[in-house]
């Protein structure tokens, strides 16, 4: 072996080792952010923070990747994710002020103890969906024919049938956001691309109250195909958008009618995706500290929420937590380190040297950048990491997991093309070709 | 359900409202004797009326012009001139604030003075009317009318008592505004964009009820001059018309400039206590109490159909929609026609313009042109401005025209970042595989300068192909078109161009 083949390998097993410590420490978040009696899973690490039922739908995809890592054996995992389908199966469904869900649905944010609806939540129809997906992932991976393991595939199997997909679709074929028990359905509609495609994929694949086809038409009809920094793509401006869906779904090599139409794939438009965050960064247009080619990654996450400041002599406002992206903003000089590190499967030679960077000029060595919800180098009195955020968030930590994986092994993929429903959903939303 | 807002009479103070009201309703104005037929009878001295009485009677033809108000309508005295003055002023207070974003020393103390933009107001809007004073159109044969139009039967028109025959007439009546009937509203007491200009101090505190483009326009100034500026729009996003980038970086604008914003937000009630309006809001089933000083409503135009006795005319209507034409602008009257806001869905200026050329030729010389063969551009102007021409993304996806947009930030434009102006984009859709331009969208400081580049493009058929051989002068923020092009042009270069460039190089 030569010396570049030898430095290579060295680079490759650092990575490894690297990977391999930021996968498992978000993985413990599951583990601790937990309740043991419904398996409710905390939005954040932040003191009274409730539940997200989207961190519980994280949690319930990462058992399995614990499991096959061993850093969970396998009864502890199944037990975890039982507790909670049993919680679900059991909860509320009213659809009253103080329930927990209604028509299948759950509302967004829920007590951790018991399970009701907490902050005057919507009964949020993508949250729902990132909980149903790890509901099917649990039940695609535990196979067993052991008492525990069949009433888990039961349930979910159940729970995902319950959820009234085609009572959301308000205004003709037009998906919904939400609906509240105080004003009924909110008129926020599902405009240009992103996250929901999940949500479609589910709710078309649905043997009992499906979507109509229509639905997934009349959404893609807000695509924009754009042609920014020279890089043609499915725009959207939040790099989440671009990953959330495929943590589950293998978009590699299957297309819809959209994309058969661009000669891409959704697999292939994040990669661009990726590639238009990094152009971004290098032409910095607000001049913030930090950002580069190895430093980029705007996204939905924490921020500071400072008082305004001169920053090249404008002035800057200062988001808290806000849904950041490029090239329009918002933009504040935060960074979602983790949502870097979830485009690792799509574009590994730009992750892996901006992942090596980030990690070196970690001055805490913790690997903070990485775990909490966005950092500001701009605002430097956080310390010398600039302001970092104190709260790690269940979503980021599930990303990083899955997409992790999906570099790796490839297992939440596997569990994906494994559901019937998923591939039902992807077929009425008329994908073709590939592994379908 | 909505009422109509009468429009006021403008009140006539000072040295400037008197030289507009000279110019645009001379108190001594005596109108003429009237000609035994006119060829072409136009009600409402707009921009519509005003260019089809011109254009008409440059061409020979006998022309009455009627208007009830003020020559030059919303346009000159209580919209597009008086608003984008106004803007103007609140423009620099604002880059007197972000001076050290333009490597500026800012002045100790910025000190606003309202009366002082409101008198700037009025002093060009006088100025403007000089050129369409009565006088002129006078001299120019153009027989003005000032009074109300009634029409009494298919070709005759009275006004004040006098009765003006017509062998083809033009309805150009225009538009007002229209108000959300909101309880106690009416009592409290609001401005619109009719009577907002008149306002001769800043109020400390402002609702706008509305977010679409006159109310966004508006929210911004007055913030900007320092009023505490709360807007409230029953939508998740502002200029729902408009792209949501673009909605949203107009959010960000207001967002930064101060103005307090409440989407998906309705208002329920209006009352007063002392001098102040309190106003009771719900979001998402939230209630909420706004506490104001002045309360500002643009949330549309209705046509302005009533009083003209359109049913003697036989001239079909509805008050919604307005006047009915077909592509002709023909009304269900074959002698009458009709032009501008009161009869168009879009409720511009330059499209009440063209919409009132194409009247002339088609009812005075046999034309047939179309309206919907006008390509039409339109502006918010916002800080940055917002303009479109042609199709949108949707529109064009929804009737399954395969688009493509090719986008350049500002921030890639070398005289927008010289200028400090590096907020927005060009994006201009093409048919998917050719050069042909749809639609653009450009949001920047000066957009509406730079659509009029892809305006021209559209109608003249002009493709991206052209336009990247076209030398922009450089640096100049309409390079950004230029820019979209050559991006153009280098996804024209297929691996096999590339392979034969590549081997004809290295030959």
């Amino acid at each position: 072996m030569n010396r570049t083949g030898r430095h290579k390998t060295t680079e490759e097993a650092a990575d490894n080792v690297l990977l391999d410590r930021l996968q498992r420490t978000a993985f413990e978040y599951f583990l601790q952010a937990t309740n043991a009696q419904n398996g409710l899973i905390a939005d954040t690490t932040r003191e009274g923070s409730p539940s997200s039922i989207a961190c519980v739908g994280f949690a319930l995809s990462a058992y399995p990747v614990g499991v096959e890592h061993g850093w969970i054996d396998r009864a502890d995992a199944v037990r975890r994710a039982l507790v909670c389908l049993r919680f679900f199966m059991d909860s509320d469904q009213s659809g009253g002020p103080n329930a927990t869900g209604h028509r299948g649905y759950y509302f967004h944010f829920l007590d951790m103890h018991n399970g009701k609806r907490v902050w005057l939540s919507e009964l949020s129809l993508i949250d729902t969906a990132l909980l149903i997906v790890g509901m099917l992932m649990a039940a695609a991976y535990f196979n067993a024919e052991t008492p525990d393991e069949i009433e888990l595939r039961r349930l979910a199997d159940a729970l995902y049938r319950r959820v009234d997909w085609r009572w959301a679709q308000r205004d003709g074929a037009a998906v919904t956001h939400g609906w509240k028990p105080e004003c009924g359905f909110l008129h926020y509609g599902w405009e240009g691309y992103s996250e929901a495609i999940l949500l479609y994929v589910l709710g078309l694949g649905s043997p009992t109250h499906p979507l109509t086809e229509q639905s997934f038409l009349t959404w893609t009809t807000t695509y924009q195909w754009e042609n920014l920094y020279g890089i043609d793509h499915l725009y959207a401006g939040s790099l989440f958008i671009h990953q959330f869906s495929h943590a589950w779904v293998d978009f590699r090599g299957i297309r819809d009618a959209f994309m058969r139409e661009k000669g891409c794939d959704y697999f292939e438009n994040s990669r661009r995706a990726t590639f238009v965050q990094r152009e971004y960064a290098i032409r910095n247009p607000r001049s913030f500290t930090g950002y580069s080619a190895e430093c980029w990654g705007l996204s939905a996450g924490d921020g500071p929420s400072v008082e305004p400041r001169l920053v090249a002599g404008r002035h800057q406002a200062f988001y808290g937590y806000a849904a950041r992206g490029v090239p329009y903003g918002p933009d504040d000089g935060t960074i979602a380190g983790s949502s870097m590190l979830a485009s690792l499967v799509f574009a590994p030679d730009l992750v892996l040297p901006a992942l090596r960077r980030l990690i070196a000029s970690d001055v805490s060595n913790s690997d903070e950048l990485i775990h909490a919800s966005g950092f500001n180098r701009l605002v430097r009195e956080g310390g010398q990491n600039g302001w970092v955020s104190q709260d790690r968030f269940g979503l980021d930590q599930g990303m990083i997991v899955l997409m992790i994986e999906n570099h790796r092994t490839g297992l939440p993929w596997r569990l994906g093309r494994a559901s019937p429903y998923l591939r039902a959903g992807l077929r009425r939303a008329g994908f073709r070709g590939g592994w379908l | 359900m909505f009422q109509i807002h009468e429009a006021m009479n403008h009140p006539c103070e000072g040295v400037h409202d008197h030289e507009l009201c000279a110019n645009a309703r001379p108190p001594t104005w005596r109108n003429p004797t009237p000609c035994e037929r006119y060829h072409l009878l136009i009600v409402g001295a707009g921009p519509a009326g005003l260019v089809a009485a011109r254009g008409a009677a440059a061409l020979g033809a006998r022309v009455a012009l009627v208007e009830q108000h003020l020559l030059g309508g919303d346009c000159l005295n209580y919209g597009c001139v008086p608003s984008k003055t106004l803007i103007r002023s609140s423009r620099l207070y604002a880059d007197m604030r972000n001076a050290t974003h333009f490597g500026v020393r800012p002045p100790d103390r910025i000190q606003v003075d309202f009366p002082m933009a409101m008198a700037r107001v009025r002093s060009i809007r006088a100025r403007i009317s000089r050129a369409d004073s009565a006088a002129r159109l006078a001299a120019e044969g153009i027989d003005v009318f000032f009074g109300t139009a009634r029409f009494t039967g298919g070709d005759t028109v009275d006004v004040e008592g006098t009765r003006l025959r017509f062998k083809k007439a033009m309805i150009a009546t225009g538009s007002r505004s229209m108000l959300p009937t909101i309880p106690g509203l009416a009592q409290a007491g609001y401005l619109t964009n009719e009577t907002v200009f008149d306002l001769t101090a800043l109020p400390a505190s402002l609702l706008v009820i509305g977010g679409g483009p006159v109310g966004c326009e508006l929210a911004q100034a007055f913030a900007r001059f320092g009023c505490r500026t709360i807007i409230a729009h029953d939508e998740p996003l502002f200029l729902p018309r408009e792209e949501r980038d673009a909605a949203l970086l107009v959010a960000e604008a207001l967002a930064s400039d101060g103005v307090e914003i409440h989407l998906n937000t309705k208002a329920m009630n209006v009352r007063v206590e002392g001098a102040k309006k309190i106003v009771e809001t719900i979001n998402d089933g939230n209630v909420a109490t706004i506490v104001v000083d002045e309360i500002l409503t643009g949330i549309g135009r209705v046509p302005a159909v009533a009083n003209l006795n359109l049913e003697a005319a036989g001239v079909a209507f509805d008050p919604d929609g307005g006047i009915q034409v077909d592509d002709f602008l023909r009304t269900t009257n074959r002698r009458i026609f009709a032009a501008g806001d009161v009869c168009l869905e879009h409720k511009f200026t330059d499209t009440a313009d063209a919409s009132a050329r194409i009247v002339v030729r088609n009812a005075l010389f046999l034309g047939r042109q179309r309206f919907s063969a006008l390509t039409i551009p339109w502006c918010t102007y916002t800080d940055p401005e917002i303009a479109h021409v042609g199709l949108y993304v949707r529109q064009a996806r929804a009737r399954g025209i395969p688009i493509k947009t090719f986008t350049v930030p500002m921030h890639d434009v070398d005289r927008a970042i010289a200028d400090g102006e590096e907020g927005g984009f060009v994006k201009i859709h093409v048919h998917e595989g050719t050069d042909t331009i749809l639609g653009a969208t450009v949001v920047a400081r000066h957009a509406g300068e730079m659509i009029n580049d892809l305006s021209l493009a559209m109608v003249a058929g002009i493709g991206l192909s052209t336009i990247a051989r076209v030398m922009h002068a450089y640096p100049t923020q309409a390079e950004a078109i230029k820019k979209a092009a050559n991006a153009y042009t280098r996804t024209r270069l297929s691996p096999w161009i590339a392979w034969l460039l590549r081997r004809w190089i290295n030959r």
